[in-house]
């Protein structure tokens, strides 16, 4: 396996963009990766993507977005994770170049979530559970997560405010982001008041589904920022099938993997990625990576030490809560934030000269972890 | 109309009937025909009491297509007496007014319906163990 470098990125606003269809979107961020890395010519495209058959009535993703890109001919298909599908995409582009068979891979990860609305979309995003055992009961991606935050809350004595500042630290860091779909401030207070989806999961706690495109250039070339670690992991599907719910398996498993083939621990990440789609998640997978013990991940986000400034900064382009969380598009935005990170590229946002930094994508409720660990070379 | 998807449930949906691994006595619920605890063939049908408590549980505001009707609804993560945890609505209680331990017992009831004209889909829940609450 040789070397692996990211060419460029490509950021596109996350929100609702009624007047884009699927394919618009994934062409903008390619147009977006081609302004920072002039000439691309990729030989393979991995497009990731969770719900274009169920809400754009388009599958087939890979043929779709090459020819529309003027990229016909070139080896391309997509990738299905459920939200650690743009994650996967990556790890895909990532095996191609790193074995040899391409110099070259695009990675497009889109999502068009606002073509249906309410309770279809919802029904939607509950694909990534368990159908015949899970949704079939009327979960939903905010119910599973609930069933976690309260088990979490009764076991290691945290209320709801415990967990506040992960997402007024997502606000606050959206502030910088131009993509960012919410840069408005959050306060606790606000927090606290918000309007429960799946009680104590409540509107604030709970990342935004909306539209977004991202893209990586990924190439043998050497560059300034290499790909030091990719790593997948499973857990099972369904929650209730977990010996133990409170422990993110798939994402230590994940984070694991990636800290021993980049030679590093949790102490030399100086920005992490992390996938709060909900606050419980950001506490579970703090502690699935070896930043807080078990029951303390909720801990770094009341002590503020999550900031940009702080020992663990997270979400800091705005994270899915702020910045917004467009499906399979999202594990493409994070790994990019990292590389803008460690480009010195974060304006406001920077945080203080990283050498190594990861993005984690998880798939349903922790089903599937996707960790990938970036690396400053020059 | 997914008949097929539902009705080769119906073991399950009616019966909470599972599996018992012949190597290490596992029960295990949803079946799923190799053992989770030593991986070995587990395919032994072993019908769950359809007891068991309340190991978390929400109360669902955004509900999805096809629940709308029901919500606001309260899900729970069930811990079976035999040891699996078994995801399930709950019944007769009042929104949110359950607590974790909280004794429960199976009871079939609807869980969706397709429109007016479409199929109705039942199942297991499970509401507070009627002993313990007399």
């Amino acid at each position: 396996m040789r070397d692996v470098y990211i060419a460029g990125a490509g950021l596109t606003p996350a929100g609702e963009h009624w007047e884009r269809s699927l394919r618009e979107l994934a062409f903008y961020a390619i147009e977006a990766v081609a302004k920072d890395a002039p000439q691309p010519n990729p030989e393979a495209l991995f497009v990731g993507n969770m719900l274009g058959g169920a809400l754009s009535h388009q599958a087939h993703l890979g043929a779709l977005v090459a020819d529309f890109a003027g990229l016909r001919g070139i080896e391309a298909v997509s990738v299905e994770a459920a939200g650690a599908s743009g994650g996967a995409a990556l790890r895909q582009a990532y095996l191609a170049v790193a074995s040899g068979s391409v110099d070259t891979a695009l990675v497009v990860g889109v999502e068009k979530m606002t073509d249906k609305v309410g309770a279809g979309v919802i029904a939607a995003t509950a694909t990534a559970g368990d159908s015949d055992y899970e949704s079939a009961h009327g979960t939903t991606p905010a119910a599973l997560a609930a069933l976690l935050m309260r088990r979490y809350m009764h076991t290691h004595g945290v209320e709801l405010k415990h967990f506040a500042n992960f997402s007024v630290n997502a606000h606050l860091n959206a502030k910088a982001n131009p993509n960012a779909m919410f840069r408005n401030t959050l306060t606790v207070e606000a927090f606290l008041k918000a309007g429960m989806v799946a009680d104590p999961v409540n509107m604030f706690d709970t990342a935004p589904d909306c539209d977004g495109a991202a893209a990586l250039l990924v190439t043998a070339q050497p560059g300034p920022v290499r790909i030091a670690a990719s790593a997948v992991a499973t857990d099972t599907l369904a929650v209730h099938d977990r010996a133990d719910p409170l422990s993110f398996e798939a994402a230590r498993l994940s984070t694991a993997r990636a800290y021993q083939q980049a030679g590093v621990g949790p102490e030399q990440i100086q920005v992490f990625e992390l996938f709060d789609a909900f606050t419980i998640f950001s506490a579970l997978s703090l502690e699935a990576a070896g930043f807080a013990e078990r029951g303390c991940g909720w801990k770094l986000a009341a002590d503020n030490e999550i900031s940009i400034k702080g020992r663990v900064p997270v979400s800091t382009f705005g994270g899915l809560k702020a910045r917004g969380n467009p499906g399979g598009a999202t594990g493409v935005y994070q790994a990019a934030e990292v590389v803008l990170q460690l480009r010195g590229e974060a304006g406001a946002g920077q945080v203080a000269n990283p050498i190594y930094g990861m993005s984690q994508s998880l798939g349903g409720a922790g089903a599937t972890a996707v960790t990938h660990i970036f690396e400053r070379v020059s | 109309m997914e008949i097929s998807r539902h009705w080769r449930l119906q073991q399950q949906r009616y019966g909470l009937v599972g599996e018992i691994c012949p190597h290490c006595s596992g029960k295990i619920f949803p079946p799923r025909d190799v053992c989770p605890n030593c991986a070995g063939e587990a395919k032994t049908p072993y019908v769950f009491s359809g007891k068991g408590e309340v190991f978390s549980y929400t109360t669902v505001y955004d509900a999805p297509e096809g629940y709308e009707g029901n919500a606001p609804y309260t899900v729970a993560l069930v811990k079976l007496e035999e040891g699996p945890l078994v995801t399930a609505q709950l019944t007769d209680v009042e929104n949110g007014k359950v607590a974790i331990g909280t004794p429960v017992e199976m009871v079939t009831r609807k869980l969706r319906e397709d429109g007016e004209r479409g199929m109705l889909v039942y199942g297991y829940k499970f509401r507070p163990a009627v002993a313990e609450a007399n």
